[in-house]
């Protein structure tokens, strides 16, 4: 048999454990299961060497379109990961560690995590985080269920300017979780309809969803919306983008009661989908319906400060069946991530950060408005996200974009009935003039054609 | 240690981010915007890789100590697979790209990834079809349940309850009570697998099915699967394999051979992905062919000219349960191991887990009085009761060992055996490791015995002592202000 690769045991021990087991194969550990459950085939290929496992890998990799020049967003961003995000955070000793459950042999990841609930509260202006959960759209899931548990109330209100991959994931778990679900469209200016919701409101709705700005980019004030989502006993739970966050006003100071996102452009790469990073805030009043986990500060014998998993009551792996989720793990090492890119970014860099996406975004659409055709599809304040209307259908403008080596942004259309000539553009601080100028250049040429 | 917010003075600066500004920002309307800045830390970038690395130090991790944490794998995470799913042409993807062009031209590499490791999980489990889009093993639960109810109400059948003997992971009755269903739970024998006449008893037309971990959290194997599948077909039930122990059969085993219908695996235990100090993980389903249809969407398909795509059009399916298509950069991690391990090395390494855990289960046996004379598995359970009379608890065995430089075992689960140590050594680790671990648990024992105070204080050598859980629960410091 070939060597056994990450296998520590050498031929000798291997031998030497058989005679303390006095056994003569590996076979014989298996005695106790009938031998007709075994299964003799497996179509699977010889092992590869580190070397040739690389070269395969890359062979495959190099299949990937690599030199696209990125415009699309809606709701995952491609923004710049200064290099001690990758250095710090591929230390072993933080992602080959389990879940803290041996506090005195975690404070690394504990302080870590306690550090990020801490950022996550004064980006979204609320009074508690959680330690993560695992993206932005079961975040999200969460939140309603959460309200929903809170309320004792059936209902969600789902706004339509929530990001709309997002909104077939709630689809999926309210089905299935027997939780009415309903939705209201946006308005016509591209944010809440507020008459809308107005009329929809009755005592069975526990839930409302918002997102700040909306999947089209368009900025809104929610806080007047919002109390009337209270005045309705409604809870109100607001998803938002947490690089706005650097500028935009805060789901808090708006009054949300519950605040969910998406952490991917805190410092993770888009990876294709994940693993990204959901992030949960909400008022000290609700924690004890918040789910996952959470860390909090405490001493020792001695008076010395150190960090816990706390309100663990909530948790299955204690209250099974009652649990306040089925969900166990977090993701950790996503939010060290985040912190780590926080504190490289700082205060002043997070500005800055905003800052250079609004001037990107502010620039593009000033070009983009130009162009024959080319109009606004709603007449509201943007961040870093904007939609326009294409005299064209926007896929096929999309398409014939990528084969000159832009993408130039997300055709709605799949999402939206009706808005098939809408386009969906997003800028982060990695692009630049000469990007902007020749993606807006081209997109022109193919409008004329 | 300080928080970094304790570092902090006003003015520093970080990582200088772009400087260049192209055009002048329109100013957006106060009402929309935050009147103060978040109060991130200001401190150089020099001070925030000497912060996180000092806290990096304060953890015990695979890379460090011997974590022989049961139920959890915590085996090596090979560097290379870091770096393969590392490659800027695989991480620099956008999910979004195969919808802008052509259904996936964009990203042949990833998708080709995605599918050959459906591939791969679907050969190694015996099973028609994977989704890899649950991001934990409680999410893929999640979802097999989901597809058990879209199965069931498919079918017209009225089901009510799944049926969980008592030593499962929390998280399977939290999956079932979640995707609808009450849970029955059934007691385990002296054996230590789910009592076979408590089962039959339970089992009716109203059972939508079984969730079964074999080998179980005891380390034991139900050498009556085949009864079990049968009787639950028998009432159009579906048995649900909970993979989260399937390092333990790998290669040897198939929970579709079996007669499973459902099985999720935890590609952070079996398939040596990074536990990250609490996640990223991944917990694939996989189904056999009359399940298919309910699988969530998109499902990655080849063409017949070898090219991917993805196809939403499944009018059966579950939905969208993530996102997008899973954790890829974990899924790509799981790829590069299993091509790595290969047909042999995938029942070497499980012969070499179970190996490990039977060597150490033998040479801890006399210490631990067990009177269960069996084999196990992968990981092995033993009891603390024992003790007891000198004051001392299976905790604190556990916190002495922090201060032998070992990570515990785990403790006080699985919760049907009292004062529980669960020891899982993995194939990761050397004879020599093992034994030296026997030595340490034979010197705790002896310390408990001869000088019980010494061991209530452990441990002495990490930065903090055991911390007051209470006070924590009751002050709810959550966050620094």
């Amino acid at each position: 048999m070939k060597k056994t690769p990450f296998c520590a045991t050498s031929e000798q021990d291997q031998e030497a454990m058989f005679q303390t087991l006095g056994i003569a194969d590996f076979d014989e550990l298996f005695a106790a299961i009938p031998d007709e459950l075994r299964s003799d085939e497996l179509d699977v290929p010889e092992g590869l060497s580190e070397m040739e496992m690389m070269q395969h890998v890359r062979k495959m990799a190099s299949k990937n379109s690599t030199e696209l020049v990125n415009f699309c967003g809606a709701g995952f961003y491609d923004h710049y990961i200064p290099a001690a995000v990758d250095a710090l955070s591929s230390r072993g000793e933080f992602y080959t560690a389990y879940t803290p459950y041996q506090p005195e042999a975690s404070q690394g990841t504990l302080q870590a995590a306690f550090e990020y609930q801490t950022a996550i509260c004064r980006l979204t202006g609320m009074e508690v985080a959680n330690a993560s959960l695992f993206d932005g759209g079961t975040a999200l899931i969460e939140g309603i269920m959460m309200a929903l548990r809170q309320t004792k109330r059936n209902k969600v209100l789902v706004d339509g300017g929530v990001n709309p991959i997002y909104r077939r994931m709630l689809e999926c778990y309210t089905q299935n979780l027997s939780v009415d679900y309903g939705e209201i469209p946006i308005s016509k200016n591209g944010v809440a309809d507020r008459s809308a919701y107005a009329e929809a409101f009755d005592d069975s709705v526990g839930a409302v969803v918002l997102q700040n700005p909306n999947f089209f980019g368009c900025l809104d004030n929610l806080s007047e919306l919002i109390e009337k989502i209270h005045e309705a006993k409604a809870l109100a739970i607001m998803s938002v983008y947490p690089v706005a966050l650097s500028h935009v006003e805060t789901p808090g100071a708006m009054g949300a009661d519950i605040v969910t996102g998406e952490g991917q452009s805190l410092g993770l790469p888009l990876n294709f989908g994940g693993p990204y990073l959901g992030f949960m805030a909400t008022k000290k009043k609700y924690v004890r319906k918040m789910p996952g986990r959470i860390v909090g500060e405490t001493e020792d014998a001695q008076g010395r400060r150190g960090y816990v998993l706390t309100l663990q009551a909530r948790e299955q792996h204690i209250r099974r069946e009652k649990a306040t989720s089925n969900i166990c793990s977090n993701v950790q090492l996503c939010a060290l991530r985040a912190i780590i890119y926080l504190s490289l970014v700082g205060r002043e860099g997070f500005l800055d950060v905003g800052r250079q996406c609004m001037d990107r975004a502010s620039y593009a659409w000033k070009k983009l408005m130009q162009i024959d055709g080319v109009e606004p599809a709603f007449n509201r304040r943007f961040f870093n996200e904007f939609a326009i209307r294409l005299p064209k259908d926007a896929t096929e403008v999309v398409s014939a974009l990528v084969d000159q080596g832009i993408a130039a942004g997300f055709p709605v259309g799949r999402y939206y009935k009706g808005m098939e000539n809408i386009l969906l553009l997003s800028f982060t601080e990695k692009r630049t003039k000469e990007e902007i100028d020749i993606m807006v250049a081209k997109l022109e040429s193919v409008l004329g054609a | 240690m300080k928080l970094i917010y304790e570092k902090s003075s006003p003015g520093r600066p970080g990582v200088q981010m772009s400087s260049i500004k192209i055009s002048l920002t329109e100013e957006i309307p106060e009402k929309y915007l935050r009147s103060q800045p978040a109060e991130l830390p200001e401190v150089s970038e020099a001070e925030v890789v000497r912060h996180f690395t000092a806290l990096s130090r304060l953890n015990f991790s695979v890379d460090t100590h011997f974590y022989p944490l049961g139920s959890c794998t915590m085996k090596y995470n090979p560097k290379a697979c870091e770096v393969a799913a590392s490659l800027p042409e695989l991480t620099g993807m956008h999910p979004l790209w195969p919808q802008l062009r052509g259904g996936g031209l964009l990203t042949q590499g990833s998708l080709a990834i995605l599918y050959n490791t459906e591939r791969l999980l679907s050969e190694s489990t015996g099973l028609a079809e994977f989704t890899l889009q649950p991001m934990s093993g409680a999410h893929g639960e999640l979802t097999g349940v989901m597809m058990m109810a879209a199965y069931h109400k498919d079918r017209g059948n009225e089901k009510d309850h799944i049926i969980i003997p008592d030593s499962a992971h929390g998280t399977n009755p939290a999956s079932a009570q979640i995707g609808g269903y009450r849970v029955v739970t059934i007691p385990s024998d002296e054996n230590g697998v789910m009592d076979f006449d408590l089962f039959t008893e339970a089992l009716g037309e109203q059972t939508a099915g079984v969730m079964l971990t074999s080998p179980n959290t005891l380390g034991v194997f139900n050498p009556r699967i085949k009864e079990i599948c049968d009787a639950v077909h028998g009432v159009d039930g579906l048995m649900y394999y909970d993979g989260a122990n399937f390092n333990a059969i790998m290669g040897r085993y198939k929970p579709g051979d079996m007669g499973f219908d459902i099985c999720h695996l935890n590609l952070h235990k079996s398939f040596a992905t990074p536990h990250g100090g609490g996640g990223p993980g991944a917990g694939p389903v996989g189904v056999v062919e009359k399940l298919r249809p309910y699988l969530p969407v998109s499902r990655v398909a080849k063409t017949k000219d070898g090219t991917y795509t993805l196809n939403y059009d499944e009018p059966k399916s579950i939905g969208y349960i993530a996102p997008f298509y899973g954790n890829f950069g974990i899924i790509a991690r799981a790829y590069a191991y299993i091509l790595s391990l290969g047909r042999d090395g995938m029942l070497g390494t499980s012969n070499r887990a179970v190996l490990n855990a039977n060597y150490l289960q033998e040479k801890l046996r006399p210490l631990f009085g067990a009177d269960y004379k069996g084999r196990c598995m992968h990981e092995f359970v033993f009891s603390g009761e024992f003790l007891k009379p000198y004051g001392i608890h299976t905790l604190d065995i556990a916190k002495g060992m922090i201060d032998c430089g070992i990570h515990p075992p785990t403790v006080y689960f699985p919760l049907n055996v009292p004062e529980a140590i669960m020891i899982e050594p993995t194939e990761s680790e050397d004879r020599d490791t093992l034994d030296n671990f026997v030595e340490v648990m034979e010197e705790l024992v002896e310390l408990a015995k001869t000088n019980p105070g010494k061991l209530l204080e452990a441990p002495v050598t990490t930065p903090v002592g055991r911390l007051d859980e209470v006070k924590a629960a009751r002050d709810m410091r959550l966050s620094y202000t």
